[in-house]
């Protein structure tokens, strides 16, 4: 069992950045989530004007359904900035990869709790860190795709875009970078020297 | 003896590497050391059981070194050890007088020769360094504060200027001299024209960087690295010169000139060089005569 939390209320309002679509997944039984607050904050988010739809569905982190679920609001979604996801990790991953070219924000952090892992996709996987690193690498897991789960750049052992640990495997930090290139977001990276807390006593 | 402040008085600072053996008897680490590289360049590097190949330690090896009055270079990865043993060996570096690091990432387990060790990677390469500063500053990276006067080191780290995603490798550059990066030994260089555009971009870090050598020792291990090692091509040519006379390459004549001649190519564009001998360091003598240096 996932469970996913809101990230604190100051980040979650700057993840608001331009014409915003928040996206929720209720999906999972396995999951956690925290409806009643996410309603709540989403409500006060959407004060300002800034928030084009909320568009609230399931199984995001399976790509042909997300794919569906979002077709009728693709013009909102093109027209706007930023789509933030309530969901957890996988989900994010997922979205992120399918509105490529768009912000795609985290609102959450993903913790485990033993026992079902629920029902999680073969392409993307979240390693429920418990401090989400998705809104700083472009929606694409620094713990799942870098061999090593570094969080602050690549290592020297990328070789013709490969990972040094299985030459079969893309270097996580690789895809990272060209991602927010393509998407001229690379000052997304000049943050701060990040350092994993596992003393977090949810985080695996 | 601190090697930034060498870079401070503007020279041109030369170091080598050595690796520690598989058990513990370095007398002929020492006598090698002693022989070749003593009054020819200005500190050693010791590796931290380099390639994931178990060895004997990088701590203990440079406290023998500074013995024997030469200037050693602790390198200290994160493959093996969680912050609270890092942190701890930075400080007994400190009460063992060694004041120079190089602080890395380190290989995966998988690449060595006890493929099952379980891979730490704590911290990286990147909050290694800020870890460093952390202690310099009086503090433990949880903010505990330290006993008495803090250490002093001169923190080094690595890049790739021949990698093919220098672009990435710049940018790690960029986060590694936020953290406190205060000099940079680079990977091996064979295409001094890619050092060189490399150097246009790093040059405004303001940090300096040694030219990194790997001397080749023939074709098969230039075809080698080409394959396997990331951000190291060695171009054909290259290879050709090293195939062409065997006897000569054998002799390490070869390699020797090579290594000259790309020194002489980029130093210009660099602080220092730092030679991996990799097991021939009585060629390192050489290699520093044929450069002018
Ligand atoms: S950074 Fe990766 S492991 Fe951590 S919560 Fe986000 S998706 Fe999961
Ligand atoms: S090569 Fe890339 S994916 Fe592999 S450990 Fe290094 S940064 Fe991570």
């Amino acid at each position: 069992m996932l469970i996913t939390q809101l990230k604190q209320k100051e980040a979650i309002e700057s993840l608001v950045q331009g014409k915003t679509l928040i996206l929720n997944c209720h999906g999972c039984k396995e999951v956690h989530f925290p409806e009643e607050e996410a309603v709540e904050l989403q409500k006060e988010l959407s004060a300002n004007g800034d928030v084009t739809a909320i568009v609230t569905t399931d199984y995001i982190c399976n790509p042909d359904h997300l794919a569906l679920q979002l077709k009728k609001h693709m013009d909102t979604i093109s027209a706007g900035d930023t789509v933030l996801v309530f969901s957890c990790g996988v989900g994010v991953q997922t979205a992120a990869k399918y509105l490529e070219d768009k912000k795609v924000f985290s609102a959450c952090d993903t913790y485990p709790l033993p026992g079902f892992q629920g029902v999680t996709p073969l392409e993307f996987d979240c390693g429920q860190c418990g401090e989400c690193y998705l809104n700083y690498t472009g929606g694409i897991c620094p713990i799942t795709a870098c061999s090593k789960s570094l969080v602050n750049g690549q290592c020297g052992g990328s070789k013709n875009g490969k990972c040094e640990v299985d030459k079969d495997m893309d270097c996580g930090w690789e895809l990272i970078y060209r991602k927010l290139e393509k998407q001229k977001k690379l000052d997304t990276l000049n943050y701060p020297t990040k350092i994993r807390n596992y003393g977090n006593p949810d985080a695996e | 003896m601190r090697i930034t402040e060498l870079f401070q008085r503007g020279e041109f600072v030369v170091t080598a590497e050595v690796g520690p053996p598989k058990g513990f008897h370095i007398e002929h680490l020492i006598e090698e050391a002693n022989t070749f590289l003593k009054d020819k360049v200005h500190a050693i590097n010791v590796t931290d059981n380099q390639s994931s190949v178990m060895r004997l330690g990088s701590l203990a090896t440079c406290k023998v070194l500074q013995e024997q009055g030469l200037t050693s270079i602790f390198q200290l990865t994160c493959r093996d050890r969680n912050r609270i043993a890092l942190q701890s060996d930075v400080l007994s570096a400190a009460l063992l007088g060694i004041e120079n690091l190089l602080l890395l990432t380190g290989d995966y387990t998988t690449l060595g020769d006890n493929p099952q060790a379980k891979p730490v990677f704590d911290l990286d390469s990147v909050s290694l360094l800020h870890m460093v500063k952390k202690l310099e500053q009086g503090e433990d990276l949880a903010g505990n504060p330290l006993v008495g006067e803090p250490p002093k080191f001169a923190k080094g780290a690595v890049v790739s200027p021949c990698s093919d995603s220098v672009d990435v490798q710049l940018a790690k550059m960029e986060a590694k001299v936020k953290a406190g990066a205060e000099y940079f030994q680079t990977q091996a260089v064979y295409e001094p024209e890619k050092f060189i555009r490399f150097m246009e971009k790093a040059k405004q870090f303001g940090v300096p960087v040694q030219l990194g050598i790997v001397i080749p020792k023939n074709a098969g291990m230039a075809k080698y690295m080409n394959a396997n090692v990331a951000g190291i091509s060695v171009p054909q040519d290259m290879i050709e010169e090293l195939q062409k006379d065997k006897e000569k390459t054998k002799a390490g004549i070869t390699g020797v000139e090579i290594s000259a001649r790309i020194i002489r190519e980029c130093k210009d564009y660099c602080q220092g060089v730092h030679i991996m001998a990799l097991g021939w360091e009585s060629k390192v003598p050489d290699i520093l005569a044929q450069a002018g240096m």
